[in-house]
């Protein structure tokens, strides 16, 4: 089955974004695919390669970007949400990319489940 | 909107498309943002329907006034709904009379569902979207 996963949570605040890393994991281990996860409203902190955590928490934007480099994953930052918050092209870590809401759309019509993960 | 009148997935494929709006107007920006999810849905020509449910029936409500929170008041957008084809508005009925609110106090025309019906419609859909 092809999962699209929308993120709609920023990282460390909340845990929708590690559920749904979690999730998308777990997915892809039974054999299932997710081509794409689209990240909107603070979801799209998520992408920014400026973060920092401490030494022993994990670091959720690499965490993303290895899953998409292992699996062949599209991460894709909603752009208006993106400039609202101060997320440019220059700060995505590797695997992202700044689009529009066509892509989530997209993911609906195409795909047999798309799973929101959020507030 | 001419512009998105262009957008297409070159799919063909009209799905069902449910926008389940739960949060008050403001407060948080999940109303704003989600009414742009909505409207671009509509430009690829997608069967949507918009739900207001628990703290979400506040969205559509007379007389909103955002100017002493100095934050963008878009309530016309629901107004503006038919205009890009989305006819398809429903409120739960538990969650408005649960906030003292009646069809005269909303700015658009709704449909009022029971707790059954909006169950029913639910399983209707192929996609479900929660803002």
């Amino acid at each position: 089955m092809q999962f699209g996963i929308l993120v709609n949570e920023g990282p460390y605040n909340h845990q929708a974004s590690d559920s749904a890393y979690l999730f998308a994991r777990a997915a892809i281990e039974k054999g299932h695919t997710v081509p794409r996860i689209f990240f909107y409203h603070d979801g799209v902190n998520n992408s920014t390669r400026m973060a920092e955590p401490p030494q022993d928490d994990r670091n959720i934007t690499t965490r993303w970007s290895k899953l998409a480099e292992e699996h062949g994953i599209d991460l894709v930052v909603c752009v208006a949400a993106a400039l609202r918050r101060g997320m440019k092209d220059e700060l995505l870590a590797p695997g992202f990319r700044i689009s529009g809401l066509g892509q989530l759309v997209e993911m609906g019509i195409q795909y047999d489940r798309l799973v929101t993960f959020g507030d | 909107m001419s512009d998105m009148d262009m957008e297409d997935d070159g799919s063909g494929i009209v799905k069902k498309f449910m926008f389940l709006n739960r949060k008050a107007p403001h407060g948080t920006v999940y109303a704003l943002e989600g009414l742009e999810v909505v409207l671009i849905t509509a430009a690829f020509d997608q069967d949507v329907s918009l739900v207001f449910t628990d703290d979400g029936v506040y969205q559509l409500m007379k007389g909103i006034d955002t100017k002493g929170i100095e934050v963008k008041d878009f309530s016309k957008t629901y107004r503006a709904l038919e205009g890009y084809d989305i006819e398809k508005l429903y409120v739960d009925r538990s969650s408005m009379e649960a906030r003292g609110l009646s069809e005269e106090d909303l700015i658009v025309d709704v449909n009022v569902l029971s707790d059954d019906e909006m169950k029913n419609l639910m399983a209707e859909q192929d996609v479900v979207i929660s803002f």
